[in-house]
């Protein structure tokens, strides 16, 4: 809401600076958002009257001017093509401060000039501000000002507050309500507006129209004046001034007086022409589902039965508190007018004005829900201008239909209970005139504070709390460290403890942080190459999403890997490791809420295989001290290379994947050929780790150790090789250590060599090597009889 | 004989002084005090000595052996401590040559800010809380006092799933869910994704990262709110951080405040960062309104309560001044490193 500051002066006092005031009202509760100082700029520039002009003798684009600018007349040399003899400018004098910089005495192709006439740009204005102003060349006031006098007098240049108004507080949406304020906060008076109509037209305005009110939950209150002999002009220019500081429009006296009203009064007013209102019966209904309506910006709008309208006995004449009718609207042939002034539900304004796409200075009003005693005055202040303004003679009497009169609301007041809430220690009796000045009804003895109309957020004691609150100043409460409060210890529970621990090692192993988007975008599917029945398409979809590429919550979190490396690729970053640790979302059959599991994601690209992507898992499952992992191929993730890919598996809990990206799948998210990932489940991770820890002794007896190379079929995992060595080694056997697999020459064809270094000790003797030799018979045989290996000569 | 010694023993010592090598020492060494040397061949000559001599002598031939063993061991020494300053000499590298590459990944800037803001509330006694992203309407409003078709909700759009769920647009629905299940005293922040329905530019996203906090006791006042976020800007931004609080409006609050804190770029005088306001908004904060006190079953008659929020994004920006959020949800390395 901006507000001209002379329009603010007119209803308080204000014995402060600007920044001052800024700050004070900021934080009593009524955030300047920007003081938007019109003319600051601008000093010496003064009104003239270019007397005479002629031609430069040296050039044919320069004229020379004299201009009487009241005290003296000067000689300007100008080239703007657009003045004449006789016209009223902006002259900015010898030493006059512009935006532009200091105006000096110049010569200009050897004719000396004392001055500059300005456009509207170079005195920092908009047209927005001056809509007559020329779009190129020099602005001319269209009235005789008086010469010598400073524009930002005559123009209305001043400084305007720019506030931002809070959804509670629909009051603050007018300069009265601001200055009401802005009064308490400066303990100056406010002066609330003197509102007498004379109402001198012929008749009553029941003669002239009725109103009804069929749907009173929507409408609470309606009220009606005619004005008749309505003359249509151009409103008066401190009108405009006002309307265009205040960021709008000037259209003609009757429309603007409505708008100037609903600024100042915070009540939206419309003007219809009476004649356009058959039979005059305004009545107020629901719209018929498939009525249509044009409204004023000529748009053909269609009503449904959710709607409130505005109708004469055929049509409606506007939608209510968004928009008029343009069947209705009042132009230069009015002669009779209908003057609104009503109450409408803001729920109900506020989800039209959604549907119909119109949000108006209006609605914007409207659905803050305002307060039907200001109705009368307002429409009261609306026909004082229009008889000030000349725009016509107002028919005595009001047609005001209020069906639903709000019970006043009473709330009792504690200053124990306020002070306790507060942490303060303030006067009771201070409260009480707090209150008063804020136009509540303060009954001292029974404590009992009868709340205003135009306050519907006051409504429990800590509303209460909150006014005393912002006037005594937030940041005069005396700061406090719960010294009433019991004690607690702080500290993160396990699983977020597990959850630093993963994300510390993946750090110390050389992994980037990252931070994805939970959206994803169904065509993600494809290009993972999932068939159309796979679990991970059916996703958490968003009704109202911001397009399809943020329509569904993840159930994976590839894709976005994925993007992370193709992002790094293609920016030429040669390779790269990233970790992340975020939320995946199933969708749970009759369950309202779907399942989400935290996983941690690995990827990555460059200079890496399987093998590191898997030591960098297997790292992880010994810091956290997980014991049960297990590998086995996966050849059916469709996401994932068929050779290149293990499905981890702690206990009987499969817990997720790791391996090369197919490569179909690395081409369709434009990510390099060797592509590693890993979704791994946290909490199942987390389960399945031991973090208690024992100490247990450190071996005191010597080891022995055998290498063997075995042949076996090439299908032979290493895996199925260590589970019978572990089997077969007994207690002695202390660590299997593979340290090579070969394939190739003096190995036969189809056939691996493995090669293994086997340890054996015992805890509690010296082995000998009968004993150990005794084992690796066993082993041999176990992985003979078992695998079909044999021993590599 | 005694001069034959001294002659021995001095033709030693000559050789010995012009040692260049561990191969020419063994060979002297071999020369005088070798089983076959001019030494121990003085020896086998003493059968033709006195009786009396003899002891003599050999403690003379005993002296030189003493005498050229030393100093063929110093020899020896020097020898090695050469060798090996030639090695070492030789062995010098480069060492303005850049390390080895080690890889070593770096925390994301949001999560260095949670961590640090963690770490300044469980300091100060506070517990972490998690809860949903897609969260039941009834937690992420109905229950913080904003009904369906409450103004409120159009400043904080949200993604729904259906009527009833929701993409929560604030963490604020897991301080209900806290308040449903465990009694006062309450003192807990929920870190947390949040949603709302901007879309993606420089200053906003549709996705975003939240700390949430929330104190229920007997007795807790606003000045007690006003303190806790002064402890904690000072750790979060400096020492010399002041604060300043706003009167605002939020529905699950009363009263409410937005709360700046002083530029951290300028300490308040004003300057580009802060928009020459010396002040930059953080925080929305209030006393917990009785109404959702009284939802989660707890009396507000007894207890009160304070709750504060902050975006992490807008918080790391300004820490980092990082000027385009988009960088934090793109993940190029080269922006990662940088923290
Ligand atoms: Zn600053």
């Amino acid at each position: 809401m901006k507000a001209p500051i002379s329009w603010l002066k007119d209803y308080v006092d204000i014995n402060v600076d600007m920044k001052k005031l800024a700050h004070l009202v900021t934080i009593s509760g009524s955030k300047v958002e920007a003081i938007d100082d019109l003319g600051k700029s601008i000093d010496k520039v003064v009104v003239g009257r270019i007397v005479s002009m002629e031609p430069h003798p040296d050039a044919d684009r320069l004229k020379i001017t004299q201009v009487d600018v009241g005290k003296e007349v000067i000689q300007i040399v100008t080239g703007a093509p657009n003045v004449s003899t006789g016209d009223y400018i902006p002259v900015a004098l010898v030493g006059a401060q512009l935006p532009g910089g200091v105006i000096k005495e110049t010569k200009l192709r050897g004719v000396e000039s004392y001055g500059m006439m300005c456009s509207i740009e170079e005195l920092n204005l908009t047209h927005d501000y001056l809509p007559d102003a020329p779009k190129d060349g020099v602005y001319i006031f269209n009235n005789e000002p008086e010469l010598g006098m400073d524009v930002k007098e005559v123009l209305g240049l001043e400084p305007v507050i720019e506030f931002e108004i809070t959804s509670n507080r629909p009051d603050c949406f007018s300069i009265v309500g601001l200055a009401r304020e802005t009064a308490v906060t400066l303990g100056t008076d406010f002066k609330k507006p003197e509102i007498t109509v004379k109402e001198e037209g012929e008749g009553k305005a029941s003669d002239f129209v009725s109103v009804s009110i069929r749907n009173s939950e929507l409408c609470s209150r309606y009220a009606a004046r005619t004005v008749t002999d309505v003359n249509i002009q151009p409103s008066p220019e401190w009108m405009q001034r006002r309307l265009a500081a205040a960021g709008m429009r000037p259209i003609n006296n009757i429309v603007d007086i409505t708008n100037y009203v609903m600024l100042e009064m915070g009540q939206p007013m419309h003007a219809f022409d009476l004649k356009c209102v058959d039979g005059g019966n305004i009545i107020v209904r629901s719209a018929q589902d498939g009525e249509t309506i044009t409204t004023l910006d000529g748009q053909k709008r269609k009503l449904d039965s959710s709607m409130l309208v505005i109708a004469d006995e055929n049509k409606p004449v506007a939608i209510a508190g968004i928009m008029g009718g343009a069947n209705s609207e009042v132009t230069s042939e009015s002669k009779m007018i209908l003057l609104e002034s009503a109450t409408f539900n803001g729920t109900s304004v506020r989800l039209t004005s959604k549907k119909v796409g119109i949000r108006s200075e209006a609605s914007n009003r409207f659905e803050k829900g305002l307060d039907s005693e200001n109705v009368i005055k307002a429409l009261d202040r609306c026909a004082q201008l229009i008889e000030q303004l000349g725009a016509g003679r107002v028919i005595p009497g009001i047609v005001d239909c209020y069906p639903v009169k709000p019970e006043p609301v009473k709330v009792q007041i504690n200053d124990v209970e306020i002070n306790r809430l507060l942490g303060t220690n303030i006067d009771k009796e201070w409260m009480f005139e707090l209150f008063e000045k804020l136009e509540f009804e303060v009954d001292r003895d029974s404590m009992m504070l009868t709340i205003p109309t135009f306050r519907p957020d006051v409504r429990v004691m800590a509303d209460l709390a909150e006014e005393v609150a912002r006037f005594y100043d937030y940041n005069n409460i005396k700061p406090t460290l719960l010294s009433g409060a019991t004690s607690t210890i702080g500290k993160k529970n396990h699983n977020q403890k597990m959850e630093d621990l993963i994300a510390q090692l993946m750090l110390s192993l050389g992994l980037f942080e990252t931070y994805s988007f939970s959206f994803t975008s169904p065509k993600v599917w494809d290009r993972m190459r999932l068939p159309e029945e796979h679990i991970l398409r059916d996703a958490v979809v968003i009704t109202n999403p911001l397009g399809e590429d943020f329509s569904i919550m993840r159930t994976t979190t590839i894709p976005e890997m994925l993007g992370i490396i193709k992002t790094n690729y293609n920016r030429k970053v040669e390779e790269g490791g990233f970790f992340e640790i975020s939320y995946v979302y199933k969708p749970i059959k009759e369950q309202l809420l779907p399942e989400e599991r935290k996983v941690l994601t690995i990827g990555l690209y460059g200079n890496v295989d399987f093998y590191y992507l898997k030591g960098i898992v297997e790292q992880l499952f010994a810091q956290m001290n997980i014991t049960n992992a297990d590998y086995s191929p996966e050849k059916n993730h469709p996401s994932y290379h068929p050779g290149r890919c293990a499905r981890v598996s702690l206990g009987n809990t499969d817990i997720g994947y790791i391996g090369e990206i197919h490569p179909e799948v690395a081409s369709n998210f434009e990510c390099p050929k060797r592509t590693y990932i890993a979704v791994l489940d946290i909490s199942h991770m987390i389960e399945n780790s031991n973090m208690v820890k024992e100490y247990s002794g450190l071996p005191k007896y010597p080891a022995i150790g055998r290498d063997i190379a075995l042949i076996v079929d090439e299908g032979v995992l290493v895996k199925d090789i260590e589970a019978v060595i572990k089997q077969r080694g007994g207690k002695i056997l202390e660590q299997i250590k593979l340290f090579d697999v070969y394939k190739g020459e003096q190995v036969p064809e189809g056939m691996k060599s493995v090669a293994y270094t086997l340890t054996f000790r015992s805890m509690d003797r010296t082995l000998v090597d009968e004993e150990v030799n005794k084992t690796m018979s066993k082993i041999l045989h176990g992985l003979k009889t078992n695998l079909n290996a044999t021993l590599r000569e | 004989m005694k001069e034959q010694l001294q002659a021995i023993a001095n033709e030693a010592l000559a050789k010995l002084e012009h040692v260049e090598d561990m191969k020419s020492l063994e060979e002297i060494r071999i020369l005088f005090l070798g089983k076959k040397g001019k030494l121990t061949s003085i020896l086998k000559g003493m059968g033709s000595l006195s009786a009396e001599e003899r002891p003599v002598v050999g403690q003379m031939v005993n002296d030189v052996r003493k005498q050229l063993e030393e100093k063929i061991q110093n020899t020896r020494s020097e020898l090695i401590r050469k060798e090996q300053e030639k090695n070492i000499a030789q062995e010098a590298i480069d060492v303005t040559m850049p390390g080895t590459i080690l890889r070593t990944g770096k925390k994301h800037p949001l999560t260095q800010v949670l961590d640090e803001i963690k770490e300044v509330f469980i300091g100060m006694g506070y517990e972490i809380a998690e809860g949903p992203e897609v969260e039941l309407d009834y937690y992420n409003f109905e229950a913080l006092n904003i009904p369906k078709n409450h103004p409120a909700r159009d400043t904080q759009d949200s993604f729904y799933i259906n009527e009833n769920v929701v993409l929560r647009s604030q963490t604020s629905p897991v301080q209900i869910r806290v308040m449903e299940k465990q009694k006062p005293p309450i003192k807990i922040i929920c870190p947390g994704r949040v949603y709302r329905s901007d879309p993606v530019d420089a200053t906003h996203s549709p996705i975003f990262h939240q700390v949430e906090g929330l104190v229920v006791d007997k007795g807790v006042t606003m000045g007690d709110l006003i303190g806790t976020l002064q402890v904690f800007a000072k750790n979060l931004f400096g020492e010399e951080t002041d604060i300043r609080l706003r009167p605002h409006h939020f529905q699950f609050t009363e009263p409410s405040a937005e709360v700046d804190v002083s530029c951290w770029t300028c300490g308040g005088k004003g300057c580009r960062v802060c928009k020459n306001e010396g002040w930059i908004e953080i925080l929305g904060a209030g006393m917990v309104h009785p109404k959702v006190l009284e939802t989660c079953g707890i009396d507000p008659k007894v207890y009160s309560g304070f709750a504060f929020g902050l975006g992490v994004e807008r918080t790391a920006m300004g820490r980092f001044n990082i000027d385009d959020m988009r960088l934090l949800y793109e993940n190029d390395i080269r922006f990662l490193k940088q923290f």
